[in-house]
């Protein structure tokens, strides 16, 4: 109940803001910030809860981008019909990477991830309808009324986005299901004999996860009104979806949440103030640090600090 | 309450943005007149962003020294975009809104620029563009004025297929990177090769991780084409001339080069060294063009350049920075006006007067008469940083008013083998 | 196919020497991922690290870069004796259920303080050496010229290759790392500590990334952020050829370097499908056959 309550009211807070505020820099900015909070949190439910790192969210993220904005090209449908499709070809992706943990666990996974993005990035490449290797250009429509900027649109509709996924996760967290993946975390073949059904978890995690990806990826076309396979299916998303939940912490729902705020302001910020390589420096860093001392995140941080008083 | 932290934190971040920003004093009552921009200063545009970069400051010091604009100070604000376009939306908005920048510079290159053309003809801004390539195509946005010296791909290579026709050329191989400037660039030219009625024998778009060229290069030679039109990327075009010094392209091939990115770099012409020789190849600038105050720019521009560790000969991008800024500096003096409409209108109808040349625009923005260079390197010794500064050792065939010299073909002549 | 028999024939005569080099490239991880089981993601970035180490000893001392790079041995293999004693105090002493992720997650994080440590120190702008064999040739019979320089990758990596292949088997040492791979527990058993034998061999690895850095500068310009087109590369090649095989990371490299040479050059598959078809290739092999072509 607390959560649903708290959930109200960020919801309220974003529309109070699109109200509100009139610089559009804070929309362009808190977008990002939110898209990667439901990165990291799509990242966690298979990375954090099931302990299969994937290295691949560019190519779930760019399946979600490429989808909304071929749909696009070819329908002009709304955004609430891309963002369904997106969502789609991603889940199937992700059901895709979640067949091949039926024989590859650990760093094995995580490669054939990479492989995938590869794999994906090429075959945009090659697609001449969707822009090929020189990219789309395309004519953003006029926003939906009440909403009298797109930014400001996009900016509501990540929010939901974020909400939704934070929802989705704590529930899977709560549920039979999380304890099902976190017994596949600490030995598959003792959740295996112990009754957990463990493919059809690891299908689920997998399809899920990659959903949220396509989910976070597919407004990306209209907010740049360009979309290109080089920047799509970069490999800062994959550093910023693994790093995230790294940092906030990776068995609690808000640990993702509290990484992706933390690394994607920080970012933001850096970007302009010293504007410099700083950027990737910080998370090199950050990821480095708080693996090595601080394994369970700025969670785990206060939950200590919390037992320590 | 967990929440509440979020929106807490992000009120600090920007609170702390705001704090960072630069104060400076004020020259006249109104304060500065602020030019914000984004640059890419890492990532795979950086080394070209990072030279340009020096010769926009050289242009805000010279301004300022004249009494600045209007009387009032010029203040540039740049940030780095990395060269990723995710980023440019959030920059550019930062600028205009929080910054309140007055005026605009595009970042170098096409696709940081795409993603911000939308929102200056949402917001009717001026645009000063800056190296990009067709970004205005779909746009349409009347208050663009990119500063490239070619209107579109054909007119870019018409240099290279001038010299092909006179040779009688029939044929042609084409080798593009798989990546969006070399496409766009390699259509064009295609469209150029089918007009001279050239037959394409060869076609290929290699991926930009391709680790080595040998093969391709082989391929190229098996197709006995006369000429070969090559459209790649920095490191591609390094991998590609070593290639062609060890394979060879074959001896029917007449013209070799194009459009390959790389070749205008310092760092790359002077570890590349006498394997350039006979490669005809387009340009931007080369020593023995004569523009009024290039040369005294190059004076104060390669100290600068040295000291701060970027492109230390910079003929390629530097000087057009400086003219993206000169032509704000007249369309301003002449409108005694920062109102971007009225600016607009002056750089519609005038012709302006910068150390790369006159210019002016036609209706979508782009430069209306192109003056792209094709040049060909000839008597190029290795390990020689000072002979780049010669002219004749980038022999200009194209276009004819600036012409130096007359081209050497075939291809193995012209290397001198 | 539609492609002459000339030149298919030399396409595969490229890949093999291409197929050479990339072995070079892998044979570190093939030691460290392969036998030890550390996942290093971070082992191209230590590789470009090399070669920017190996441009700058160049650049200084005007050494060939092949010998700068056997010069450079000796201090990377203490700091891959370094970064293994500090992995394993923090993340395989730990053990616990999430060290697998976290280990991962910060060999990732090392990379990325590597390539941005390069940029402070070099700039954006890509590096290259000058060498007598950079950008010559040779001519075989009928026309068939081969590039020296990637001859001479390949001449490393069968040099490497077989040293690697003799020092497992004739000494002790090596010995010593081939069981840690297999059963730790009796290795500890005979007395020796797997600890200290690991650290032996991260450390050989480590070396081994060195000469490969050279051998990348060697083959063409190298940039910081190159080490991200390499990660996909080298475990494709560690993968394939099963872990920990030194004669098996040979083939694999050779399956990769011919696959994409013929690619290069195949008129209706069309070049830019080249990366895809290796990792396709991966894919298929960890779906059907996940110890790989030539795994134990």
């Amino acid at each position: 109940m607390k959560f649903w309550v708290g959930a109200a009211v960020v919801a309220a807070g974003f529309v109070a803001m699109a109200a509100l505020v009139n610089y559009e820099y804070f929309f362009f900015a808190g977008y990002t910030v939110l898209m990667f909070v439901v990165l990291a949190t799509a990242w966690n439910i298979l990375g954090g809860y099931a302990g299969y790192v994937n290295f691949g969210t560019p190519a779930f993220f760019g399946v979600g981008a490429y989808s909304a904005a071929v749909l696009y090209k070819a329908t002009a449908a709304p955004l609430v019909v891309q963002i369904a499709l997106a969502a789609a070809m991603a889940g199937l992706l992700g059901f895709g990477a979640g067949l091949l943990t039926l024989r590859l666990r650990g760093i094995f996974f995580a490669i054939a991830t990479i492989a995938v993005t590869v794999i994906m990035q090429t075959v945009f490449i090659n697609w001449r309808y969707a822009g090929g290797a020189t990219g789309l250009q395309l004519l953003r429509p006029e926003p939906i009324a009440p909403f009298e900027s797109y930014i400001k649109m996009l900016f509501i509709v990540m929010g939901v986005a974020a909400i939704g996924s934070v929802a989705l996760a704590r529930y899977i967290e709560r549920s039979w299901i999380g304890r099902g993946l976190r017994a596949i975390r600490d030995s598959e073949e003792a959740a295996e004999a112990s009754g957990v059904p463990t493919l059809k978890l690891k299908l689920f995690a997998c399809t899920l996860s990659g959903a949220l990806m396509g989910v976070a990826g597919a407004p990306m076309p209209m907010y740049l009104s360009f979309i290109e396979p080089a920047s799509t299916f970069n490999l800062n998303y994959a550093i910023g979806a693994l790093a995230s939940p790294m940092i906030g912490g990776t068995a609690h729902w808000l640990g993702p949440v509290i990484g992706a705020v933390l690394l994607s302001t920080l970012q933001q910020i850096v970007t302009v103030t010293v504007s410099s390589e700083l950027n990737v420096l910080i998370v090199g860093v950050l990821l480095v640090l708080f693996v090595v001392l601080a394994p369970d995140g700025v969670v785990g941080l206060f939950r200590k600090f919390v037992k320590n008083r | 309450m967990n929440f509440t932290r979020r929106k807490v934190l992000g009120a600090v971040g920007a609170g702390a943005v705001a704090a960072a920003l630069p104060r400076r004093k004020a020259f006249a009552q109104q304060g500065p007149i602020k030019i914000g921009m984004s640059m890419p200063q890492t990532g795979s545009l950086g080394a070209g962003g990072k030279a340009e970069l020096v010769a926009i400051r050289m242009w805000v010091d010279d301004v300022n020294q004249k009494g600045g604009l209007l009387g009032r100070k010029v203040e540039l604000i740049a940030y780095d975009d990395q060269t990723n376009p995710a980023l440019t939306p959030g920059i550019y908005t930062k600028l205009l809104d929080v910054d309140k920048v007055d005026l605009l510079f595009a970042p170098y290159g096409t696709v940081p620029t795409a993603p911000i053309m939308p929102l200056v003809k949402q917001r009717g801004l001026l645009l000063m563009g800056n190296f990009s390539f067709q970004v205005n195509h779909t746009v349409k946005h009347d208050m663009w004025f990119n500063n490239l010296p070619a209107a579109d791909a054909q007119s870019w290579f018409t240099g290279f297929f001038e010299q092909g026709q006179k040779a009688g050329a029939k044929s042609i191989a084409f080798l593009a990177a798989d990546q969006e400037f070399a496409q766009n660039l390699a259509n064009g030219a295609k469209g150029l090769a089918d007009k001279a009625g050239m037959k394409s024998v060869y076609s290929q778009n290699y991926p930009p991780t391709t680790s080595d060229f040998s093969s391709l290069i082989r391929a190229v030679r098996a197709a006995r084409p006369e000429m070969v039109f090559v459209c790649s990327y920095p490191n591609d075009s390094v991998a590609i001339v070593r290639a062609v010094n060890e394979i060879g392209v074959g001896p029917s091939v007449k013209l070799f080069g194009g459009g390959m990115v790389g070749l205008q770099f310092t760092p790359v012409m002077e570890s590349l060294g006498s394997m350039l020789n006979g490669i005809v190849n387009y340009n931007s600038y080369v020593p023995g063009v004569k523009y009024p105050g290039i040369d005294e720019f190059f004076k104060r521009y390669q100290p600068k350049a040295a000291e701060e560790k970027v492109d230390p000969l910079g003929f390629y991008l530097p000087p057009f920075g400086y003219a993206m800024g000169q032509m704000l500096e007249q369309a301003v003096n002449g409108t005694k006006s920062i109102d971007q409409k009225k600016l607009a209108q002056y750089l519609h109808s005038n012709t302006m007067q910068t150390i790369v040349g006159p210019i002016s625009f036609n209706k979508d923005g782009e430069w209306a008469q192109s003056r792209m260079l094709m040049i060909q390197f000839r008597g190029i010794a290795d390990k020689n940083l000072e002979q780049w500064r010669q002219p004749g050792k980038q022999v200009v065939l194209y276009p004819s008013q600036y012409k130096t010299g007359e081209v050497v073909m075939p291809f193995d002549k012209a290397r001198g083998k | 196919m539609g492609i002459p028999l000339d030149l298919l024939l030399e396409a595969v005569l490229f890949g093999i020497l291409l197929g050479g080099f990339y072995a070079a490239v892998s044979m570190g991880l093939s030691v460290s991922f392969g036998l030890l089981d550390v996942p290093n993601v971070a082992h191209p970035a230590i590789m470009v690290f090399g070669s920017y180490c190996t441009y700058f000893v160049v650049g200084r001392f005007g050494l060939d870069p092949i010998v700068a790079g056997l010069a450079l041995t000796p201090l990377f293999f203490l700091l891959g004796m370094a970064v293994y004693r500090f992995y394993y105090e923090t993340f395989e002493r730990r053990g616990g259920r999430e060290a697998g992720v976290r280990g991962i997650a910060f060999f990732f994080g090392v990379a990325l303080v590597i390539e941005v440590g390069l940029i402070l120190a070099f700039g954006v702008d890509q590096r290259m050496v000058d060498a007598p064999y950079i950008g010559k040739s040779v001519e075989l019979f009928d026309d068939i010229r081969i590039p020296t320089r990637t001859m001479m990758a390949f001449g490393v990596a069968v040099v490497l290759t077989i040293a690697l292949t003799l020092y497992m088997s004739k000494t002790f040492t090596g010995r010593a790392i081939k069981a840690v791979a297999q059963d730790e527990p009796a290795l500890r058993l005979m007395g020796a500590n797997p600890v200290r034998i690991k650290q032996w061999a991260f450390g050989i690895a480590t070396a081994t990334s060195v000469l490969a850095g050279a051998m990348l500068i060697v083959v063409g310009p190298v940039e910081p952020g190159m080490d991200r087109e390499y990660i996909g590369r080298t475990f494709a090649v560690v993968v394939l050829a099963g872990l920990g095989s030194m004669t098996g990371t040979v083939a694999a490299g050779l399956v990769l370097g011919i696959s994409e040479s013929i690619v290069l050059i195949h008129p209706d598959l069309g070049a830019s499908w080249a990366p895809a078809v290796s990792f396709i290739l991966l894919l298929v092999i960890l779906g059907v056959r996940p110890q790989g072509l030539f795994g134990r």
